[in-house]
């Protein structure tokens, strides 16, 4: 089992993740965006968007220095384990608090406005439980592993950190997975579940970051003979159903 | 100096009748869909009034276009480039759907479905936004015709200066209507608020266009826009904008809204301008020289040098032949009756207004004295404030003194007119008052007043024949089916759909019926010939049987 889960899954995951992506870009340009439901309900993604967008930041800026990092690095640089330790406490409790109360602001949101419930299609919702198990159990995960020490303290960068780094140097070593606390365990899992639902969900918004407005022209000229690239949309004909609730119901709304 | 052609159009204002048809056929063509219901590409106000959405001429509100440094450059209302990221994950400035209104349908299926019963049966209003039932307290025109003006007149941005005495008490008040697209701006600031590059300035015809496939929905451009013509699709999570008929234009005929307007009031045609001159031009110190400034960037194309350096920059033949003969630069340029609309948003707008001379004519008349007298309208608009300052801060930053300008030669063209109607010598002085020859006046008189199709719109077709491709998208049957029958897994509109659209006739066969005198003398090959199709016909030929007989029973 974890074998499979650990030596397996990931590499599946992340070659659906790959592929996923060079599949919905080459054809699904038009379907490539943010969804954003701003125009129906402002105020609360107002707070709930940017606090939750930029702790996601910080998250996974987090986990890139937390992974990607081997402790031996810190360790040569002079980097006591325990100052490390305070270090990403500090940097990653606020970005995952924020993550989790922007989160939170917006689910909430989606559920008790209307019309923004009514845009949440069935992918949407998978997704968002998937991203939230995730994030919960990656809290759960801090505060009991490292901060209160439930049932001995473990140290991930001697565990799930060098079996990460271990599934890109394609000789997965499963026994530190498979010695890790059930939460991470988990969160692990789902995390690689997550970066298999990537290219199908919304999430593909993620790979627009405008990086590049930083330097371009403020205005664009394009020629008009630009032949239309592969996974443009076709003409769209049809007129479209206007979703009503079927039964109007008495009284005001 | 860098010739690029735009493509313009000139509105006179005093010919609109408010009737928007305009609007309608626009959305028809264009907006007639899902997530666009609040869309209207093409809207009509009327002035003194909101506008749409409602006061989006309040910039320090919106923060749209651009402001002048004080080091002279210029840059976004909104915020610069980092600015602009930082705020990626909302947009501190997006207008919601109540700045606009929430769009609505009727459940006419009660009335279909109902039961006997001794009430009438009633379609209630239905929101297309939560699909509840809703209570109908807005629209795209709530105030057409200043209806409720006592109420939100007053709210009208543009009175600002002039608060106390625009009066909106029935007898004491003036109106006029504003129609407006996207104003295809030389410097648009739409384009600069783009994280994505998505939005785009043709560099054959200076059309602006938003990339679907590359915009990913980050809104900049909504608030970006001063002009508030950029929509946001709510069902694809998409901005759109008016495109200017570019699928027509490149076959050579007029946009929708020009083509079915009632009042004929559009002119269409090319501009040339120094593409080099715009940021200065945009970055004048005071606002009052932003509408010379403009004008300033356009380029003479009666100008020899001007001819070859167009044709260096790879500007085909018979496109600078059509600047030469375009109605728009003969109105901006030669006779310059055109203003631009709110140059002091800096974004140097490409459609025009002539201002309409109508409410002075009103006052003068009411008063009992003859308005089509030169001296009368000139003292008029010497001595009215109202509403020469109103239509100062819509067409010149607030600088009266074009407005003047611009009135005092409609003025004059309606005396100068006169005269010749009655039959009398035209008086060569009244021309002379406002610094135009008698000849130059009549010749404005006939492209204002009863100029052709044809003198309308100047509008050379595209080179690279691709158009035939495009065309298709709009013109095409939209009643085949529910949904398009197409799936949409990721979202409202995505994936690539196969459906080859089938078109009754694409518009190269449409212009050439458009322009000839009749169906039968078109070319063989053109499938309307001796044919008509009743969806848009517009009274050419008149085929056996049209209509009914006689009571003989023969066929008229
Ligand atoms: S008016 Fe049109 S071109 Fe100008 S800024 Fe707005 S959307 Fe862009
Ligand atoms: S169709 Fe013409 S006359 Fe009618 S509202 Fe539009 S611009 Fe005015």
């Amino acid at each position: 089992m974890n074998r499979f889960l650990f030596g397996i899954f990931p590499y599946l995951c992340l070659a659906v993740f790959v592929v996923g992506h060079v599949w919905r870009y080459r054809y699904d340009k038009f379907g490539w965006t943010t969804r954003s439901s701003q125009l129906y309900e402002d105020r609360l993604l107002r707070i709930g968007s940017p606090l939750f967008h930029f702790g996601m930041l910080g998250v996974v800026g987090g986990h890139i220095l937390g992974l990607l990092i081997p402790q031996k690095w810190t360790d040569a640089i002079g980097l006591s384990r325990e100052a490390y330790h305070v270090l990403a406490l500090v940097g990653g409790i606020p970005a995952g608090v924020a993550a989790v109360v922007g989160l939170a602001i917006l689910v909430y949101r989606r559920r008790t406005t209307g019309p923004v419930f009514s845009a949440t299609t069935t992918n949407d919702k998978v997704m968002y439980l998937v991203l939230g198990a995730v994030i919960l159990l990656g809290i759960w995960n801090t505060i009991a592993g490292s901060l209160l020490s439930f049932g001995g303290h473990y140290n991930y960068r001697d565990g799930v950190s060098p079996w990460f780094r271990s599934i890109f140097e394609m000789r997965p070593d499963v026994d530190l997975m498979a010695a890790a606390p059930l939460g991470f365990k988990v969160h692990a899992v789902l995390a690689f579940l997550l970066f298999a639902m990537w290219p199908f969900t919304r999430l593909v918004h993620v790979f627009s970051a405008p990086i590049g407005y930083l330097n371009r022209p403020y205005i664009v000229y394009r020629s008009r003979d630009k032949q239309a690239a592969g996974g443009s949309r076709a003409p769209q004909r049809g007129w479209d159903k206007p979703e009503l609730s079927s039964a109007p119901t008495k009284g005001k709304s | 100096m860098r010739v690029m052609a735009q493509m313009a159009m000139v509105m006179n204002l005093d010919k609109c009748i408010g009737c928007h048809t305009c609007s309608v056929t626009c959305k028809q063509a264009w907006t007639n869909r899902t997530g666009m219901e609040y869309v209207w590409f093409n809207n009509v106000e009327t002035r003194p009034g909101l506008g749409y959405p409602r006061r989006y001429e309040d910039q320090e509100e919106w923060q749209g276009g651009w402001v002048r440094k004080p080091n002279g450059r210029l840059t976004l209302r909104a915020g610069g480039r980092v600015k602009k990221l930082l705020n990626i994950f909302s947009n501190p400035k997006m207008p919601s759907i109540d700045d606009y209104y929430e769009p609505w349908t009727y459940d006419y299926e009660t009335l279909l479905n109902a039961p006997r019963q001794q009430q009438f049966p009633v379609a209630r209003p239905m929101s297309l936004i939560s699909g509840k039932p809703m209570n109908v307290t807005w629209s795209a025109n709530w105030d057409d015709d200043l209806g409720g003006a006592t109420q939100y007149g007053p709210k009208d941005v543009m009175l600002k200066g002039i608060e106390d005495k625009v009066k909106f008490e029935f007898e004491q008040t003036f109106m006029f209507y504003l129609p407006r697209i996207c104003e295809h701006c030389l410097n648009p600031s739409c384009a600069a608020s783009c994280p994505s590059g998505a939005i785009y300035k043709r560099a054959e015809d200076g059309i602006v266009l938003v990339d679907q496939e590359k915009c990913r929905g980050w809104r900049m451009c909504i608030s970006g826009c001063p002009y508030k013509k950029i929509y946001f699709n709510h069902k694809t999570g998409k901005a759109e904008k008016c495109t200017f008929c570019y699928p027509r234009i490149e076959v050579g005929i007029p946009t929708v809204c020009s083509e079915t307007c009632v009042g004929r009031l559009r002119y269409i045609g090319l501009m040339l301008y120094d593409a080099d001159a715009v940021l200065d031009a945009a970055s004048v110190e005071n606002e009052h020289d932003l509408y010379a400034a403009q004008r300033g960037v356009f380029l003479d194309p009666e100008d020899p040098q001007v001819r070859r350096a167009a044709e260096q920059a790879g500007i085909p033949g018979d496109w600078i032949e059509a600047a030469r003969r375009s109605p728009v630069k003969r109105l901006i340029l030669d006779y310059q009756v055109a203003l631009p609309l709110h140059p002091e948003y800096r974004t140097m707008p490409m459609v025009w207004y002539i201002p309409p001379l109508s409410p002075v004519v009103d006052v003068i008349k009411d008063t009992g004295h003859d308005a089509e007298d030169q001296a009368n309208l000139f003292a008029a608009i010497d001595t009215l404030r109202i509403p020469v300052e109103y239509l100062a801060n819509l067409f010149t930053a607030g600088d009266v003194a074009p407005v003047n300008g611009v009135l005092k030669k409609l003025a004059a063209m309606r005396s100068f007119m006169r005269d010749i109607n009655l039959g009398r010598d035209p008086n060569e002085e009244i021309a002379e008052a406002v610094g135009m020859t008698a000849e130059s006046m009549y010749e404005m008189f006939r492209l204002l007043a009863i100029a052709k199709y044809a003198d309308r719109y100047v509008i050379p077709t595209a080179h690279v024949e691709q158009a035939h491709a495009l065309e298709e998208l709009a013109t095409d049957c939209p009643v085949s089916e529910y949904g398009g029958g197409q799936s949409a897994a990721f979202g409202e509109g995505s994936g690539t759909g196969g459906l080859t659209p089938v078109a009754v006739e694409n518009l190269r066969v449409l212009k050439e019926a458009q322009t000839a005198d009749s169906l039968d003398d078109l070319p063989v090959e053109n499938p309307l010939r001796g044919r008509l199709n009743l969806l848009n016909w517009d009274g050419k030929g008149m085929p056996d049987g049209i209509f009914p007989g006689d009571k003989t029973g023969t066929p008229k």
